[in-house]
Parts: C-alpha cells; structure tokens; sequence
C-alpha cells in the first residue's frame, strides 16, 4: 500500500492481503501424472480465466544464472514443433483472448482468459508448452536483449525501484530474495541456451504445476479437457533446492544509493515471518493488522501522522506478504516532503515502529482494520484473476490453496497485545536494514537552448 | 512482474473463431435523472453484495485557464476537509465502514470514485460522506499548502522520469496554444502561483449539478439506486453548464524534440492530432490500430520493434478520444544507443500502414480479438462502471454496450484504410526522444 495520490512511490510487488473468500467451493482433482487441478465456478460472465502455476522462481535460481527463471518465461512464447513461435499468442488473440505470464521470487505463471466455450484452446497450448518447447539460440539471443530493455525500462533507469533492488540485495545475505527477478544485468547476458533447456526440463512438468481455473464452467468437463490434454505428458523427477534460510541478523544493515535524481526516497525493512516460516501460527495475521494500523486507507497512522500531522512525507507506505516461502521484510517506505530530510523521515517512521512496540493499538483502530478485511473480501471476489491468484499463490508456496479460507476470522481474532508482541519480537533494530536513496543531480537533463533541442528534420 | 509476449504472423489456423456468432448477455443500462437533474446511468448486479459509483465532472485540467493545476489541486483537497469534517474524520468516515473512495482528475473529467457494501449501514454514511465533501469542501488554507507540496514532490519525481517528460514535451508541441498542451500535474511555477480564492472559484463554477453526470453497478434495486444518487447530488448548487473546450487544430509540421537525460534507455513518442469521442471515424481507427500497435504483441509494432529486432520491451500505439480531439501516439523505449533504428522502424511500419492499409486476415483477426474479447471486458462491476462512467460523461447512447460488437463487425476494411488515411499524415508527425546525452549540433537528429 501506497500513500500520497500524486507520486507513484515505487511500491513492491504486492497486492492487498490475500483474502478469504466465502463464495463458491473450490473442486480440487490430481491426474496421474502429478498435476493439481483446482477450479472456483464463478457464473457471473460467460467468461473463464486458466492459469498454470509452476514451482520455480528467482528464489530457485543458482548464483550466476539469475533471472533464468524470468527469461525462461519470456521463451515459453516462442515456440514447439507444433506450435511456432508467435502462434501461441495469435490463436489466444484471435480467440477474442487476453494472456500473459509472471515470474516472482516463488513462482512462474502463465494465464488466458477467455470466452468460456475456447477452455480447451488455452489448454491444448499450455499442455503442448508445458513439455515441447524448442529454445531456439536465436530466440534466446534475441530475448535476452528484449529483457535487457525491461530491466532498464523498470529497474535501471528508475531511481526507487532501483533503491529498492539494491534495498533487497543488502537486507539479506544468505536467502536468495537477495536477488531481482528480472535478475542481475551481466546474468541476463551470459545465460545459455543449454541452461535454459535444463531449467525447463528440470522444473516444467505436470507434477510441478497446478491448473487453476476460475469462471463459468462445470468442474467435470475441466476434468475432462484437462485429463484429455494434460494427462499423457511424462513427469519429471524433481529435485527442490537445498533450503537456503537466511542466517540471523546480527544488528542495523545501512546502505546509500547515489544515482541522478530529484526526490529522496528511504526504505526500512524489518526480517519478519510468513504463513510458512512463522514460530506461531497467528503471528503472520498480527502482523497484518499491524500493516492495517499503520497503513489501511488515509485514516492509518502513517497519513494521519506523518503526511498530515507532522508533514514529515510527502508519500509514505509500508509493505508486507504474509504469503512468501521464505522469511519477508515488513517494509515501511517513502519521499520526504519539501524542506525535510530522509534523516528525519526516517526518524519518524522509526517513532511509529517504536510506539507499536510500547503502546497497545486502540479499539477503533482493530474495529476499522477488521471492516476494511470484511469488505475487502467481499470486493476481491469481482475479479476471477484475483481469485485465481490467490488460489495459485497459496498452493505454489506449499500452504495448501485452502490456506487463507478462515483469513477473516483469523483476523478478528486477533488481540491489541498480539500486535504489540509482533512488533517487539520482529520491528527490532537489529533486524532492520535502511537504505537511502542519495540523489545525484540530473545534469543534462534541460536542453542547454531552445534552438539546440528543437529540429524539424524528420521526414 | 507482468511481461507481455510474443506473436508472429502465421498461417490462419483453420479451427479459429466465430467471434460475432457468440451471444454476449450485456446488460441494459437504465437512465433517469436525479435530482437536480443530474444524469444516472445504471446497471444491476446482484451477485455480489456490493456498489460501485461513480460521479464525473467536466472539471479537468482542460478548465485550468491558464493557471495549470488549478483542477487537480482542487479536486484533491476535496478529501481533505468539509463541513466541520477534517481530513481526519473523512477518513474515518470512509475507512470505518471498509469503503473505497478514490478522487482523480485528468484532461477532460474529474471523477470521484467510491467502492462500499452494499448493505446500507455501511453504504449509506459513505455516500453521505461523498455527498458532503462535494458540496462543502473547506479548503483549509493548511491542507491547501500541504497538497500543493505534495504536487510539487510529485512534479519532481515526474522530472526525474525520461518517460513523462517526454509525455509533458509531446502534449506540448502537439496542442500548441491548446488547453490539453498543459500538464494537469501542473508546473512549478504555477502550483506556487495558485491561490485559495482560485480553488474555491474553481470549485463553485464547476463541481455543480449542471456539469455532473453519475454511474451506478450493483446490488441495488432501481429505488435503492435513484436514491443513492439523490443522496449524492442533491446539495450541489445548480450552477451553468460549461461549453465544450474549443477544437485542436492539425499539427502544421513535423517537429522532432530531443531531450537529454541520463538515462540508460530513451523514450520515443510519435504521434499527431487524432480524434474526438463523438468522431464517427474513431471505431474505424480502432479497429486499424489494433493491427498497428493495440492487440499487444500480436501487433505489426511489436513484432518490427520487439520480436523481430529485440530493440524494445514494449511497442505501442493508441488513439486517446478526449472532448475534443485526443492525441494518436506510439509508444517504445530503446537502449539509447538503437534510437535512430527504432524510430526508423516505428516510422516505417506507420508510413506502410497508412498507405497500404491492414491485410484481410490481419484485419479479420484483430476484429475477432475485439468482439470475442468483448464478454472480458465487461466482466465484473469494476470493469463496468467504468465504461458506463464513459457513456455518461461523453454522452454515448445508451445502446453503445449492445451495439459495440455489431459495430466493429460492420466495419469495412475500405473503411479502415480511408479513416487512417484521412486522420494521419506520416509527413506531418511529433515526434519526442528523451534520454541520453546531450547532442553536439553536428550530430543533430535527421532521418
């Protein structure tokens, strides 16, 4: 969550907490070949969205091949023996259809969505990718510029995204989250045809995917298509990574990041546990009432004190995912406001940590969080891509798809003084890494005369 | 992270599509007038206990006169003060009851956008909420000033960024003495300049009955929802309705701006004056840019720019249809070095397609992405009220919903090529690069 409606504070990849749905039961179904089959009929639209989870992602890649996970997805599109490269994209589009995929630190997906009378277009392509790509070295070249261009177009040449890659890299020492996604530049480059074709072989199979399928469709018949497209393809045996937990922080981590810009930018991070690493089973869902009282809706402590009251920020946010594999960051982020420094930014969003370490959360401040989590999973249900989401999400971390069902409930339940324990047990100082973006000036970045800028050349 | 993909042109596969055979249940927009004689538009949903509402103003920067971030200032200190309400207590109002309250203003609207339960103990203290800072919004002289330093951060980040500078310099060069040439971000200069008595001008002349138009999706009956929109509206003074912004002339000339920043990519804008909302040619230009540069990576932009050459991650094209004329612009960043040939190549594919106009099964192909699609676009109460806000605000028929699929399936291929060919002229272009060092004059841009 982000404050402040005028400048885009580069945010991290977080959505809103995953949230409960009460709606309609999810029907799930293994084939023989290992794949899951999980599908919600959602019977508002004549529509359906399919999306195939796989097991990998940045978190699984080996030093010197990062972002293969990434340029891996980039490749599915480009082609088996059946389908030629480009094809897969044009049928789905000449299908009336919208597709796309994503690479994150835990997983890789690939979705479609349709009219819901064209499932088994979206099933007989994925099927035919999931086993049958070609990797090309011309194609492979060829992308690895085009992810280039990506990581220059988001990370490079975009000062806070960039505060916040390097942020990552200085929180952790030994988790991979240390990592981007996109992966490091000189990575990208050097990445082979040969290691992407056994990234593939290695983690794409059924036994290390997931079918989720949310829309108006009768469960049967999806059994049906997908045991008709999926069921012959050959499993994989799977080797997971060697768990790569991140060793116990031993006191403040401090970073600055010198590069042209005009507004300073500090980020906090606190190490904090997720659904699947946390030494109690509430602590995940304190701290996302934590996250709620500081940052849920302009009436959190954040715009209330420091973008209204003290005028310390001109954009502030905090981010926190309860459902990542491995050990998180609560982060707290933002842009001093004019005529104050990062330094006292910082400052005061510490005194905001400390005063949830010190003081129990009032009342009214648990009652509004627990009204923003009802109705938030009343509104996420309007979107079948959402719902599919979570369902692969939590499913692909290993938590089981059914994980958050009661999520609602776990957060009423929870206490002012199961706050302040999170926040003394995990907002320490010696769990925090800060990193300061120190900006650089733009030179060159006004053209020195009207007359030197301005040309009427092309023809 | 989200990345668009890959498309080559094939064979048209033989199983395909029957697009427009497809029935699409759209659902019938019901219209009436509130109180005050405020415009409704609304749809029902009843699956999901839940309401979407939007009201629209024409109080987009466009109405700045001269005073650049005169609208979006104003419309972002509805929020922060009405009534005997601080900031504070509309936030609690609003956050209380899990509502989602949103206040944007762009060229052309402001909107105000608000998400509750649609069970009235939470519905109705939220509208009530809405409803107040409407139409007595105080513009405390301190929450003045701090949104305008808000603005001004928000313009610095907005000038550390290659790609909207050079959204701001092509806006410039292309609308000229036009007020859509502004930034509704505002400048410097003129976010110091601005004045509470200016806002509360601002705010009297245009968020009035006469100027607002509202829409309605989901889980109310037709009384539930005439009330909610009385309840919305009936305290805004009547007030005068605004006459249209005055039209955009045509780009005299080509002009190419360069503009240096250190930056490892450069930002390459190219477009011209395209056309307005009530422009009878828009959905024969919709149809051709989808083959241009609309249909993603399916598109002959993507495929010269991304997939053949790798030159790019993403390679556009749009028309924007505004009150008036909106911009046509293309869209691509490049590793500074590779400038000269991806706008080389964006100029040709544009030059080619002008001329020649799409190919048969190209043509067919991009249709069939746009009707079959249409049943996506329309799925969920989110998707919908924005597209009824549209109607409302542009004044759209109230069959446009049903009509879209039958339109795009009436349109020639004729149509196409001669809509193009009288909207762009390949000779007459804007065309804005930012990001690299500065040019010594010899080695000044020319193709």
């Amino acid at each position: 969550m982000c404050r402040n409606r005028f400048v885009a504070l580069a945010c991290w990849l977080t959505v809103s907490p995953l949230v409960a749905l009460a709606a309609t039961p999810v029907h799930e179904f293994i084939l023989d070949n290992g794949l899951k089959i999980l599908v919600r009929e959602d019977h508002r639209a004549p529509v359906v969205v399919s999306q195939v989870w796989y097991k990998v992602g940045s978190s699984y890649e080996p030093s010197g091949l990062t972002g293969i996970s990434h340029l891996l997805e980039h490749l599915m599109f480009k082609g088996t023996p059946n389908v030629p490269g480009g094809e897969f994209s044009r049928l789905i589009a000449a299908n009336g259809g919208d597709e796309n995929a994503f690479t994150s630190h835990d997983y890789t997906a690939y979705f479609q969505t349709l009219e819901k009378e064209r499932l088994e277009l979206s099933f007989r392509l994925e099927a035919d990718r999931m086993r049958h790509l070609l990797l090309k070295p011309e194609d492979v070249a060829k992308e690895a510029q085009v992810v280039a261009e990506e990581r220059r177009l988001r990370t490079e040449d975009q000062p806070e995204a960039l505060t916040q890659e390097r942020f990552q890299a200085a929180a952790y020492i030994t988790s991979p989250y240390r990592n981007p996604i996109i992966g490091w530049m000189q990575d990208i480059e050097l990445i082979k045809p040969d290691d992407l074709r056994r990234w593939y072989q290695q983690w794409y199979a059924p036994n290390n995917a997931t079918l989720v399928v949310v829309g108006d469709v009768d469960p049967a018949k999806v059994r049906e298509l997908a045991e008709k497209h999926f069921g012959p393809l050959p499993t994989s045996e799977l080797t997971p990574p060697r768990s790569a937990v991140e060793i116990p922080q031993k006191g403040e981590r401090r970073i600055t990041v010198k590069t042209p810009a005009e507004v300073p930018y500090v980020v906090l991070g606190y190490k904090a546990p997720t659904l699947k690493t946390a030494a109690e089973g509430w602590e995940p869902y304190a701290l996302d009432v934590l996250d709620g009282v500081l940052d849920g809706g302009n009436s959190g402590r954040i715009s209330r004190n420091l973008i209204r009251g003290s005028q310390v920020a001109a954009a502030a946010g905090t981010s926190y995912s309860t459902t990542s594999r491995l050990e998180e960051l609560f982060t707290l982020a933002g842009n001093p406001a004019p005529g104050r420094t990062s330094a006292e930014l910082e400052q005061a969003l510490r005194a905001e940590v400390a005063k949830l370490r010190e003081e129990l959360i009032s009342p009214e401040e648990l009652a509004r969080v627990v009204a923003q989590v009802t109705a938030t999973d009343v509104y996420q249900q309007d979107s079948l891509f959402y719902q599919g989401m979570r369902l692969g999400t939590l499913e692909t971390v290993g938590l089981g798809w059914n994980k958050l069902d009661d999520y609602v409930q776990r957060i009423q339940a929870v206490t002012p003084e199961q706050v302040r324990e999170v926040a003394r047990k995990y907002l320490t100082d010696d769990r925090l890494t800060v990193a300061m973006l120190d900006p650089l000036p733009l030179e060159g970045r006004r053209p020195a005369a009207p007359g030197a800028a301005m040309d009427h050349a092309v023809r | 992270m989200l990345s668009l993909k890959s498309l080559l042109s094939g064979v048209l596969a033989a199983l395909l599509l029957m697009a427009s055979g497809l029935a699409v249940a759209v659902p019938e927009i019901q219209h009436w007038r509130a109180a005050n004689d405020v415009p409704v538009y609304f749809i029902p949903a009843r699956e999901l206990p839940m309401v979407d509402a939007q009201i629209l103003f024409s109080a987009g920067s466009v109405r700045d006169d001269g005073k650049p971030g005169l609208a979006q200032l104003t419309n972002a200190l509805l929020e922060e003060g009405a009534g005997d309400w601080s900031a504070d207590v509309i936030a609690d109002r609003l956050d209380r009851v899990g509502a989602r309250f949103s206040a944007s203003s762009r060229r052309d609207s402001a909107v105000l956008s608000l998400r509750s339960l649609a069970d009235p103990r939470y519905l109705q203290p939220a509208v009530e909420t809405v409803a107040r800072l409407l139409k007595e919004p105080t513009f405390a002289p301190d929450a003045v000033e701090r949104v305008r330093q808000q603005m001004l951060t928000a313009l610095q980040e907005r000038a550390q960024s290659p790609g909207t500078i050079a959204q701001d310099a092509f806006f410039k060069a292309l609308y000229g003495d036009h007020p859509y040439a502004t930034p509704p971000e505002g400048t410097t200069a003129s976010l110091n300049a601005l004045t509470r008595a200016d806002i509360q001008d601002f705010h009297r002349r245009h968020y009035t009955a006469a100027n607002a138009v509202i829409a309605i999706v989901g889980d109310l009956d037709r009384s539930a929802a005439e009330s909610l929109a009385n309840a919305l509206v009936s305290g805004l003074p009547k007030g005068e309705p605004i006459p249209p912004p005055p039209p955009v002339s045509p780009v005299p000339a080509s002009q190419t701006i360069r503009i240096p920043h250190p930056s490892s990519q450069s930002h390459i804008l190219i477009g011209q004056v395209g056309v307005s909302r009530a422009d009878p040619d828009y959905y024969a230009l919709y149809l051709g840019n989808h083959v241009l540069g609309g249909n993603g990576l399916v598109s002959q932009l993507s495929q010269e720019i991304r997939e053949k050459r790798g030159l790019a991650y993403g390679a556009y094209s749009a028309f924007s249809p505004s009150r008036q004329a909106g911009p046509f612009l293309m869209n691509l960043q490049t590793r500074n070095d590779q400038v000269d040939t991806a706008l080389q190549v964006a100029q040709t594919t544009l030059r080619e397609f002008t001329a020649k106009g799409p190919e048969s099964p190209v043509l067919e192909e991009a249709r069939q992405n746009i009707t079959g699609g249409f049943a996506l676009d329309i799925a969920g109460n989110g998707k919908l009220v924005n597209y009824l806000g549209s109607i409302a605000f542009y004044g759209l028929p109230l069959d446009y919903l049903q009509n879209f699929i039958g339109v795009m399936n009436g349109i020639s291929l004729d149509q196409v090529k001669s809509a193009w060919q009288r909207h762009i002229q390949p000779d007459r272009l804007i065309t804005v690069i930012v990001g690299g060092p500065a040019l010594t004059p010899s080695s000044a841009p020319g193709t």
